[in-house]
């Protein structure tokens, strides 16, 4: 059981914040915790990891203490037995796959445990070459072997597949859920991609304004908002042009450039670049499946 | 023609790099990554060999070696030499005014290696200096070639605190540099000349290939 309870302030975009959360994870769970860029996600990946320092609390991992303000406890980084794959991977440009792996080994570690890791994730044909050399995905599957190698209590990922295309994305998912599963991982992942959620996630942690709001499984957390056959999509207003008596708004949405006819008082106060909701009723919708 | 003069200069350059190896390195780590109230003060000292006339360096060291003096007197007695008109003084002194060639370069060499590096290096359980051994210097090498040859090539350019503190005595004290005044001073051109062409050579093709080396660095970052 992993128990954590921080508190910490906060130097957010939008002033002071206090990030405080109570929680507990479960031995072999796969953990998402999920909110907005700025929610004091990837704070709680570090603090638990060392690299940053609560204000106060308490972190207990299967019964060893990692932190404790009260009692001045604070287990160095190097000291507590965490996987950590940052944004960035972190992988060393000096050293080959094989010597990065090697060199997460322990003192007296026996080394047949970076042939099996590179087997499953894939990496053998690779063993001989340089990061620098290898695209996303590799890099991102060197980056999780490596940090299995020394069999942590808690695997840290702080959005790892954020920096990988859509096809990439959904593979490395089933390398991670195929990892999870068959080293009896315990794994904390901070992402704020929905699909990923559903997938992967038994149980969800959403944070905002540094507190977790709701947690439970996926369907419980998400069942709570109510569900109604109206789109809501956010974009940002590319163009503003007039048209006999209307106004055709250019809207980015994702990768997409829609227009919708706006009346001279929806359009009145609207300007290039404002972020705005688009409301539709779902009478006619068409689904087609893309993938696979 | 007496080589003397040029074998020493190298002598003491070499020296001077290696002793600065030992303890930049560990000082510039001190100085990128942690945060004392004294750091700026150090940073100062460090950085005042850039500034200062090497005369005033060489007079101050002069008067902190003089066998007179307690520093100079406890030296003499306990390891049985003088720091000043000896080729040991010329080292210490060597070291004290390079010593920003070899902190600067190699202190921002730290600064541009990733910080994740170096915390993915402690969250798999290495120590502070299998970090640095094993990561952070392999990483920095450009920055490292620039603090060894800049010591280097800025050792063998001395002139007024070796002139102050060592003095001009042959096969002791008397580098290149001090030499070609000497000579110069003689009237004896010719041989001015040989030591200034052998210096103006070896420093040209020890810069330029640096500056090759870590051309190469940065286009096969690139790639």
């Amino acid at each position: 059981m992993i128990d954590i309870r921080l508190k910490k302030e906060l130097q957010g975009a939008h002033g002071k914040m206090t990030l405080e959360v109570d929680s507990q994870i479960h031995p072999g769970d796969l953990t998402v915790i999920y909110g907005v860029s700025g929610a004091g996600k990837t704070s709680i990946l570090r603090m638990l990891a060392g690299l940053f320092k609560p204000d106060s609390g308490k972190i207990e991992v299967n019964n060893s203490c990692w932190f404790d303000s009260e009692k001045r406890i604070d287990v160095k980084p190097r000291h507590r037995k965490v996987g950590f794959v940052s944004q960035d991977y972190a992988l060393f440009p000096n050293m080959t796959v094989r010597q990065n792996l090697r060199y997460a080994l322990d003192k007296g570690q026996p080394e047949k445990i970076i042939a099996e890791l590179m087997d499953v994730t894939g990496l053998t044909q690779l063993q001989h070459r340089k990061p620098d050399t290898l695209s996303g995905g590799q890099q991102q599957r060197v980056a999780l072997a490596r940090a299995l190698v020394r069999q942590p209590e808690i695997l840290l990922l702080d959005e790892p597949l954020s920096a990988l295309d859509e096809g990439m994305r959904v593979k490395m998912q089933d390398y991670l859920l195929m990892l999870h599963h068959q080293f009896n991982l315990t794994t904390l992942l901070v992402t704020h991609d929905m699909a990923e959620i559903f997938k992967l996630a038994g149980k969800i942690f959403i944070l905002d304004q540094g507190q977790f709001v709701r947690q439970g499984s996926p369907q419980e957390v998400f069942a709570y908002q109510e569900i109604s056959g109206k789109y809501k999509i956010t974009g940002t207003v590319l163009h503003i042009e007039p048209n006999d008596i209307v106004y055709v708004v250019s809207i980015l949405i994702g990768h997409q450039i829609i227009k919708v006819i706006a009346s001279e008082a929806e359009r009145k106060g609207l300007k290039t670049g404002d972020r705005v909701l688009i409301i539709s009723k779902a009478f006619n919708p068409i689904i087609l499946k893309i993938n696979g | 023609m007496d080589w003397s003069p040029i074998s020493l200069t190298f002598k003491l350059a070499l020296t001077t790099t290696l002793v600065l190896v030992v303890i930049g390195i560990p000082m510039a780590y001190g100085l990128a990554f942690s945060r004392f109230r004294l750091k700026p003060v150090i940073e100062a000292l460090v950085s005042m060999p850039l500034v200062l006339p090497p005369t005033v360096l060489g007079f101050y060291l002069l008067i902190a070696f003089s066998p007179n003096n307690a520093l100079g007197r406890w030296l003499n007695e306990w390891f049985g030499f003088s720091l000043v008109f000896s080729f040991e003084g010329l080292v210490v002194a060597s070291v004290i005014y390079s010593l920003p060639f070899m902190v600067h370069p190699v202190q921002s060499g730290f600064r541009h290696v990733p910080i994740s590096l170096k915390e993915a290096s402690h969250l798999l359980g290495k120590s502070r200096v299998t970090t640095l051994c094993r990561v952070l210097l392999p990483n920095m090498k450009p920055a490292l070639l620039t603090g060894v040859v800049l010591s280097f090539a800025h050792t063998i350019g001395e002139f007024g605190v070796v002139l102050m503190i060592g003095g001009n005595l042959s096969e002791e004290t008397r580098v290149a540099s001090i030499a070609i005044y000497d000579r110069v001073e003689a009237l004896d051109y010719p041989t001015a000349n040989t030591y200034s062409l052998v210096l103006f050579i070896v420093t040209f093709v020890i810069l330029f290939t640096v500056f090759l080396l870590n051309n190469g660095y940065a286009l096969k970052r690139r790639i």
